[in-house]
């Protein structure tokens, strides 16, 4: 028997599963988190019950399903608490054990095939005082909602871009927090014109449609404005926030002089957007597409032989993309086929999918001009408090625009996140105030050592014959 | 104050029976109920920040939650550079902030 392992415990990954052991293969499934469900379906442990945790979520039964089809399944090991931290030739290299712990087991699988389902994390701009205790990243603010019920302020700005600060005000608001207004940086007309030109689009994701009007409706129920063309463009406060400043921005998200209010927040969340977790499909050598993303085909598998890939790191789609495409690469993961029929109600699905989430991604999209609301002082790599102004110098006394010497100057991206947080905007702030793009090919997303792992147990791991399976 | 947990009276998921247990942060008792991460039980004590960062001393605690951005490194039981946002707590953890003391601005190199 063939033996899939499914990196990522999210709804393309647990759907991913599903499919390799109905398609006949064993599979093992490794999360890093100590329980599965991804960001998506994080929640409560089970030491905190509830008797109504469905409230929480969206497609919780779906959820409660796959879980139970998993746990409840000889053929196929759960493994959470595992880190995955390196991919080399084949060789997938795990930690198991609790989070940044010592003295972690560790092992190693060389399977059959490989199906990536790493998913994403808030890409969160810079905006002067983002620093602050108290501005969380959207998803931050969500996941302490969801999995630990604390409600991050009493007076709530949510900002940012994309139809994820929704469901951020959603969960806020189920947690007793008061928003004070959802700010969304892109325009009406922008937003309509990708909502309207294609109406037939929507009809295939009506369940979509659906839960975006739940949204729309919670929102209008509290009172709770929702705020096109507008930003955050400052947060203030001497220890903690106290208040931000609004902005109404151009469509390329300057923000409009004269156009500046400022509001008493005592948390503030921001979102602006997805970004992929590529390190792992990197390390396994597969290509990226031209916007980065890895690059799959219809059957979902990448350059790389025998490795798929699955859910937010093929595109920022959601859930229901997600599932479809984490079903379909498990399915031929595990030796079946495309044509099957089981198979041509999930590819269509998937092509309607896609349409929806393009086309959401572009009425969302990143104006080009975000980087106007910084100023000098701004702290732009927050692990290594990276100002602009620093930035901007090494750049200007080198006459570089190499990523690398900019991170080799400046540190900007060398700190514990390893450029996670900060990555993409030294990359777009480079590309603004150099003549050129980065000069030399390297991207933040590359970390041959994928988690941070303490040198002892990384000596453990070299020492020959201590690899253990 | 700002972050609080949900009050169980009030919150509509219907919250179960908790585990309460005490850790230790700084040397003085925290309480919190099992389950929840140290991020989880810093935050419900209406503790918003508690690390400084090494270069110039500003304050910072949770920010993406999920394990992504390393703001919230705590020391728990001795091991430094843990995630407080991913680590359960257990009775009697004994947690210490990372508090470097700001250098002064001209070793910043600006």
């Amino acid at each position: 028997m063939s033996e899939v392992v499914v990196i990522g415990a999210g709804p393309a990954g647990l759907a991913a599963a599903l499919a390799a052991r109905a398609a006949g293969s064993r599979v093992v499934v490794l999360d890093a988190s100590d329980y599965v469900g991804g960001q998506y379906w994080r929640h409560l442990p089970p030491e905190r019950p509830a008797r109504h945790e469905s409230l929480l979520h969206h497609g919780w039964s779906r959820f409660q399903s796959l879980r139970e089809a998993l746990e409840g399944d000889s053929g196929c090991e759960v493994v959470t608490s595992a880190n995955v931290w390196a991919i080399d030739r084949g060789r997938i290299h795990v930690l198991v054990g609790e989070a940044d712990g010592v003295d972690r087991e560790t092992r190693v699988y060389e399977p059959d095939a490989l199906v990536l389902a790493t998913g994403a994390f808030d890409r969160v701009l810079p905006v002067p005082g983002w620093d602050l205790p108290g501005v969380f990243s959207a998803g931050g603010a969500q996941a302490l909602a969801k999995g630990e019920r604390v409600a991050v302020g009493k007076r709530v700005a949510v900002a940012g871009s994309g139809p994820f600060l929704l469901p951020v005000a959603e969960s806020l608001v189920h947690a007793g927090s008061g928003v004070v207004g959802v700010y969304e940086a892109s325009h009406a007309a922008r937003l309509a014109r990708q909502w309207t030109t294609r109406p037939w689009e929507l009809l295939a994701t009506s369940a979509k449609t659906l839960e975006l009007a739940r949204y729309a409706s919670t929102l209008a129920r509290h009172r709770i404005p929702y705020v096109t063309g507008h930003a955050v463009t400052a947060i203030e406060g001497s220890e903690r926030v106290e208040s931000v400043t609004v902005s109404a921005v151009d469509g390329s998200w300057r923000p409009i002089a004269g156009s500046e209010r400022s509001l008493e927040v005592d948390a503030v969340c921001l979102g602006h957007g997805f970004t992929p977790r590529l390190e792992l499909a990197i390390a396994a050598g597969c290509r990226l597409t031209k916007d980065r993303f890895v690059d799959v085909d219809d059957e979902q598998r990448t350059s790389v032989a025998s490795v798929f890939a699955a859910g937010e790191i093929t595109g920022i789609g959601g859930v229901d993309l997600a599932l479809v495409e984490g079903s379909l690469a498990g399915h031929v993961a595990a030796g079946g086929r495309l044509s099957d029929p089981a198979m041509r109600r999930l590819r269509l699905r998937r092509h309607a999918l896609s349409q929806f989430a393009q086309r959401l991604g572009r009425a969302h999209g990143i104006g080009q001009n975000w980087t106007t609301w910084l100023t000098d002082e701004t702290i732009v790599c927050r692990c290594e408090d990276v100002t602009l102004a620093r930035l901007r110098a090494a750049t200007d006394s080198t006459r570089s625009s190499g990523l690398r010497s900019l991170k080799l100057l400046t540190r900007a991206g060398l700190g514990p996140c390893q450029g996670r947080v900060c990555g993409r905007s030294v990359e777009a702030i480079l590309g603004r105030v150099s003549d050129s793009r980065s000069a030399d090919s390297s991207i933040t997303d590359r970390r041959p050592i994928a988690v941070p792992i303490r040198l002892g147990e990384l000596a453990a791991v070299e020492r020959p014959g201590s690899v253990v399976e | 104050m700002s972050p609080r947990l949900v009050p169980a009276s009030d919150d509509p998921i219907g919250p179960g029976a908790t585990t309460p247990i005490t850790i230790l942060v700084n040397g003085d008792p925290v309480d919190g109920v099992l389950g929840q991460t140290l991020a989880g039980v810093l935050l419900a004590s209406d503790t918003l920040s508690w690390r400084t960062t090494p270069l110039s001393g500003r304050r910072r605690g949770a920010f993406c939650g999920i394990g992504v951005c390393f703001d919230c490194l705590v020391v728990v039981n001795g091991q430094r550079d843990v995630r407080a946002c991913q680590r359960r707590a257990r009775a009697g953890d004994v947690v210490e902030f990372h508090l470097a003391p700001a250098p002064p601005r001209s070793d910043r190199g600006e």
